[in-house]
């Protein structure tokens, strides 16, 4: 039987993690072409309504990437995305949603080789939990 | 009671005689018994009008935000806030919708709302005449007769589990008696939830979000909710479609609780509000609990704090990162 192959959304900062997404690719790294990648000007852009809209719209994983802590070109903006998505998680888990199909890693734009492996081992585990048939069910 | 009232009226009137305030918010009988409906007092001649028991159960906090930009400037608002409605206020200030200058808080310490259906629930039938209450008791004269019921035993789940009956920003404060924070925290309702098992509470969650109509009444009613384009009705883009389906109605559930993490103050509004009598409470009481025992914070009390979601400290929490091998 041919191999599930899911599909995530990675929200890259324009600053930080897509620059690291960019030096993943020139430096040729080899990584699951089961990502699609939407970027933001900063991950404190990315609303709930993002991550669920993804969800809804068919996609199997979400995850999220900013700078790390103090790198934040816009000084504060990745710290707020970690209090809101902390909510996000809680609440999800709490209504018995599994969690482990959204994600949050800092990455910066010299760690290219970071980049492949978070989403590597992302993919790697969404295909364990299989398809989310849309639901935010399990 | 009476007592409480009088007191509410002869405060209202010297304020609008001082011209002190432009108008009172406070609440009237409605048309049905039991009911009460928001009141505006301009003039002195209908201060009689106002009332106080333990029906009043309106967060009349949620008009000031569309209101005082309608006032001609300098119009103090003067509002009756129980101590949820208080802190509702006080978490409008700390969010820069309205001034503090702008209104004149009449505090009172509440003893809990009443919820009407457990009362008309347990009705022998016979139309209800006239409504007493004590300290311990609401007492409905029925043409049929009289019937007692035990004041703790009626009160909103919210109501029960109130962290601060007393306003906590307040102009004037009337005391109807002393009450202890009572609150528990975690609720034991949400404990309780939260120890069942992962597939039992995603078909509570579903069973319960299954009665909703999508009236946004809960919307509505709710102090915090004030865009003036919600998410649930922007168009471009559109965040879910208008159907009834499962993925719709949890879509602007779940996005709805979320927009209040941190913000909500736990009055009960959106429960009231909802004419399918889904819990909503359930979802909101969770994020308050994870609120106060993750950030040791409690909105609302105080206009001088920040908001939680727009500050941060460089211990917040981290253990949800992805892990790699």
């Amino acid at each position: 039987m041919k191999e599930f192959q899911p599909k995530i959304v990675v929200f890259c900062c324009n600053w930080c993690s897509y620059a690291g997404a960019d030096l993943a690719g020139v430096s040729r790294l080899q990584i699951d072409p089961n990502f699609r990648i939407i970027r933001t000007m900063c991950s404190g852009r990315i609303e709930p309504e993002f991550v669920l809209s993804a969800f809804e719209k068919g996609a199997d994983g979400v995850m999220i990437t900013g700078c790390h802590p103090g790198d934040c070109h816009y000084i504060s903006g990745n710290y707020k995305t970690l209090r809101r998505y902390h909510f996000m998680k809680v609440l999800l888990e709490e209504l018995g949603i599994d969690t482990r199909r959204i994600g949050l890693k800092f990455i910066s734009a010299g760690e290219g080789i970071e980049f492949q492996n978070t989403v590597n081992s992302f993919v790697e585990q969404v295909r364990i939990l299989g398809p989310s048939n849309g639901a935010y069910k399990e | 009671m009476k007592r409480v009232e009088s007191e509410l009226i002869t405060n209202v009137e010297e304020l609008l005689e001082d011209k002190k305030i432009g108008f009172f918010m406070g609440y009237e009988n409605g048309s049905l018994p039991l009911r009460t409906s928001p009141c505006f007092v301009k003039e002195k001649e209908d201060v009689q009008r106002l009332v106080w028991n333990c029906f009043c159960t309106n967060n009349l906090s949620v008009y000031l935000v569309s209101l005082i930009p309608e006032l001609p400037a300098g119009t103090k608002v003067g509002i009756l806030c129980k101590g949820c409605d208080s802190r509702s206020l006080v978490n409008l200030i700390v969010e820069k919708q309205l001034k503090r200058e702008d209104v004149l808080i009449m505090g009172i310490s509440c003893s809990g709302m009443i919820n009407i259906d457990k009362l008309t629930g347990n009705l022998d039938g016979g139309r209800i005449l006239e409504v007493e209450e004590n300290e311990e008791e609401v007492i409905l004269k029925l043409d049929t007769g009289e019937q007692r019921f035990s004041r703790k035993d009626s009160l909103y789940e919210s109501c029960k589990n109130c962290t601060h009956p007393t306003p906590s920003v307040y102009d004037i404060l009337i005391r109807v008696g002393e009450h202890a924070p009572k609150s528990v925290c975690p609720d034991p309702m949400i404990a309780k939830f939260r120890q069942k098992e992962r597939l039992e509470r995603w078909q509570i969650f579903e069973r319960e979000l299954s009665r909703c109509v999508r009236c946004y009444a809960c919307r509505n009613a709710c102090p915090n909710c004030y865009c003036k384009e919600c998410f649930a009705e922007q168009t471009k883009p559109r965040w879910f479609g208008l159907s009834n389906e499962l993925s719709d109605v949890l879509f602007y559930h779940l996005v709805r609780i979320l927009h209040q993490a941190g913000r909500c103050v736990d009055c009960g509004a959106c429960v009231r509000a909802c004419p399918e009598k889904v819990d909503l409470r359930l979802f909101t009481r969770m994020l308050v609990d994870e609120v106060k025992e993750r950030f040791d914070y409690e909105p609302g009390l105080s206009p001088n704090d920040s908001h939680l979601l727009g500050v941060f400290s460089t211990d917040d929490t981290q253990e949800f990162m992805v892990e790699v091998d």
